[in-house]
């Protein structure tokens, strides 16, 4: 790992104001410090190499080995999006069978480890909908402790309107930026 | 747990140098008041080289149009170019109606510059004021040329105006781009205050959040999602050193700081729901401020350093509350429809601009705190993040134009408006809260 860092210039000295007189005379005049523009320089951090997660490991005999279950696009654990209805983090009953066919798998599944990836669409303030991504990845995350999940396979966080699904600033995009994604860890 | 193995440092981040194109902000003025004043700013006179590297006269005008309170006169009217305060025929300006008048001269001495410049009112055909910067014995260097520019602009907009500019000041802003490689780039950027000279300090492929300017202009706090989760740091803008905060599982957010540049305000969800904590930068120490199963979120220092205002859906939807720096109990301040939120404070601690929804629109209001009463400011619709100038005179913020989000500036007292705009994105703009007088 090499790391260097490198500073351009920078910290100029204060600048000085002189005033003169309305007769041309140099007279004294107050005398403010005032910093210098700031001339702004990275340190060169080097790249760093991306240390690949584990893919999750299956304990119990190959019957119960179900790593396939995920991959199954016929399969409801194929719906890995949860959607919200706006300013709120309750569960649409629409998803309660998504939810518990997940939590299912989790349990059966003790190694897996999922990340709840909360989100909100761009109406109202930045740190207000992360706060609101994350109650909603929250509500998800209780419906699977509910259901004897354990707390240790789960992780909430929250990206507030940061990552949108979509762009657009029309309720179909925003129905669509109101959402919980569920995330594998390792898959 | 096994989430945490993907490694702290396992991150795409790119940390930019200075020397990097990127698209200025445009600005339009959108709305300006009718009883402007005319002004003439003469091209600065150049000494000891061919041409100056930056162009005086141009930058203050457009300082001063930009604040809507002068009309810079076209340079093509001109019937001369004085320099110095002695070379100047007033008939000739009175004839073009300027009521004030600005010329100087910009000299190449041994390791830099020398700047000189008079303000004169054309009616009465005085000199107002003039300056020498710097001060006699000291130069300027290049990079400070764009920047005494400003000054010069602050003292011309403190003379005539009799308020202080903001002119030499900066701005923090975040930027969204889309890269060629078809992923998103978030971008910190600082720029002068006219948009100017923008510097990235931070470029990641994850998201940038929530700015926030120490008092003495330095560093900027911030939320950064490259662990792929939100973490706040506090960067030194000369050096690029970075700071990592104490940070938690679930959010670490809303940095503000306090008068002092000794706390930080801030957001952590550590016991299950998001609270205000204060941050002893010192001494590297919590204290947790609110208690209540809420929301509660945005804090923000009031001047006098005594009390914390933030957001908390407490009531049922987000409102404004005022919580003493010691600990109590939280006031409630806004009643004014059912959404009020992401409050900052004029430098005077007289005015808490917030973000105010009224059928369904975003707008950016304004409270009075010692008369009450709330007064919108923008137009409506996605308005957000606002940011008082230090003078306290404008407010910069972000906004929605043709599906694209751009910063815009308005004057507290509705009248000027100005729209600024780049490539991509441009949000959270922060106005830097240092003062120069």
């Amino acid at each position: 790992m090499k790391s260097y860092s490198k500073l351009l210039g920078l910290a100029a000295p204060a600048l000085i104001l002189m005033g003169c007189s309305s007769t041309g005379e140099v007279v004294d005049a107050p005398i403010e410090e005032v910093p210098a523009p700031a001339v702004i320089e990275q340190p060169v951090t080097p790249s760093i190499t991306t240390i690949p997660v584990d893919p999750p490991t299956f304990s119990g005999t190959t019957e119960v080995y179900s790593g396939d279950a995920l991959d199954d696009p016929d399969s409801v654990l194929a719906i890995r999006v949860i959607y919200f209805e706006y300013d709120s983090s309750n569960i649409r009953d629409e998803f309660q069978s998504v939810i518990s066919a997940h939590a299912t798998y989790l349990i059966d599944n003790p190694n897996a480890f999922l990340v709840l990836e909360g989100h909100a669409d761009e109406r109202g303030t930045r740190e207000y909908n992360m706060a609101l991504g994350e109650r909603r990845a929250n509500s998800v995350k209780n419906a699977m402790l509910m259901q004897g999940v354990s707390a240790g396979q789960l992780e909430v966080v929250s990206y507030g309107e940061e990552r949108p699904a979509v762009m657009g600033s029309d309720s179909d995009s925003w129905a669509q930026n109101r959402r919980v994604e569920l995330r594998y860890q390792g898959r | 747990m096994r989430i945490i193995t993907v490694r702290l440092l396992s991150v795409c981040l790119y940390l930019l140098i200075s020397s990097q194109a990127h698209a200025v902000l445009k600005i339009e003025i959108t709305q300006g008041i009718s009883s402007a004043m005319p002004i003439a700013v003469v091209p600065f006179g150049v000494e000891g080289m061919e041409s100056a590297p930056v162009d005086f006269a141009g930058i203050i005008a457009a300082n001063l149009h930009r604040s809507g309170r002068f009309k810079p006169l076209p340079e093509k009217d001109f019937l001369s170019r004085p320099t110095t305060a002695s070379m100047v025929r007033f008939k000739e300006w009175r004839m073009l109606q300027a009521e004030g008048l600005v010329v100087g001269n910009i000299r190449k001495v041994k390791n830099g510059y020398v700047v000189q410049f008079h303000l004169l009112d054309v009616y009465s055909g005085k000199r107002l004021l003039g300056y020498t910067i710097p001060a006699r014995g000291k130069v300027l260097r290049e990079n400070e040329l764009r920047y005494a520019a400003h000054q010069i602009s602050d003292i011309i907009y403190k003379e005539l105006t009799g308020k202080p500019g903001a002119f030499a000041t900066q701005i923090a802003y975040v930027t969204s781009v889309l890269a060629a490689d078809g992923k998103r780039r978030y971008s910190l950027f600082v720029a002068d205050s006219d948009g100017e000279n923008p510097r990235a300090v931070l470029t990641s492929k994850w998201p940038v959040m929530s700015p926030s300017w120490s008092p003495d202009g330095q560093r900027l706090a911030y939320v950064s999602f490259e662990t792929e989760r939100p973490v706040i740091y506090i960067q030194e803008l000369l050096t690029g050193e970075r700071k990592r905060l104490q940070s938690f599982k679930g959010l670490n957010g809303a940095p503000s700081w306090s008068p002092d540049g000794k706390q930080l305000a801030v957001v952590f969800s550590r016991d299950g729901n998001p609270e205000i904590y204060v941050y002893d930068l010192a001494r590297d120490k919590l204290r947790r401020l609110t208690h209540n199963r809420a929301i509660d979120t945005e804090p923000v220092w009031s001047p006098d350093g005594e009390s914390i205002v933030f957001t908390s859906s407490r009531s049922g939807g987000a409102q404004l509350y005022q919580i003493p720096v010691a600990g109590g109990r939280p006031k409630r301040l806004t009643f004014e429809g059912d959404y009020n939120s992401r409050a900052t404070f004029s430098a005077d601690g007289k005015l808490l601009a917030m973000v105010h929804r009224e059928r369904d629109k975003y707008y950016i209001a304004v409270k009075d705190l010692e008369r009450g009463g709330v007064r919108l400011l923008s137009e409506g619709g996605l308005d957000e993040s606002p940011s008082f100038s230090p003078n306290g005179s404008m407010i910069i913020y972000a906004t929605k134009n043709r599906g694209k989000s751009v910063l815009a500036i308005v004057s507290v007292d509705g009248h000027v408006r100005q729209r600024l705009s780049q490539a991509g994105d441009v949000r959270e703009p922060a106005w830097s809260t240092f003062k120069l007088n």
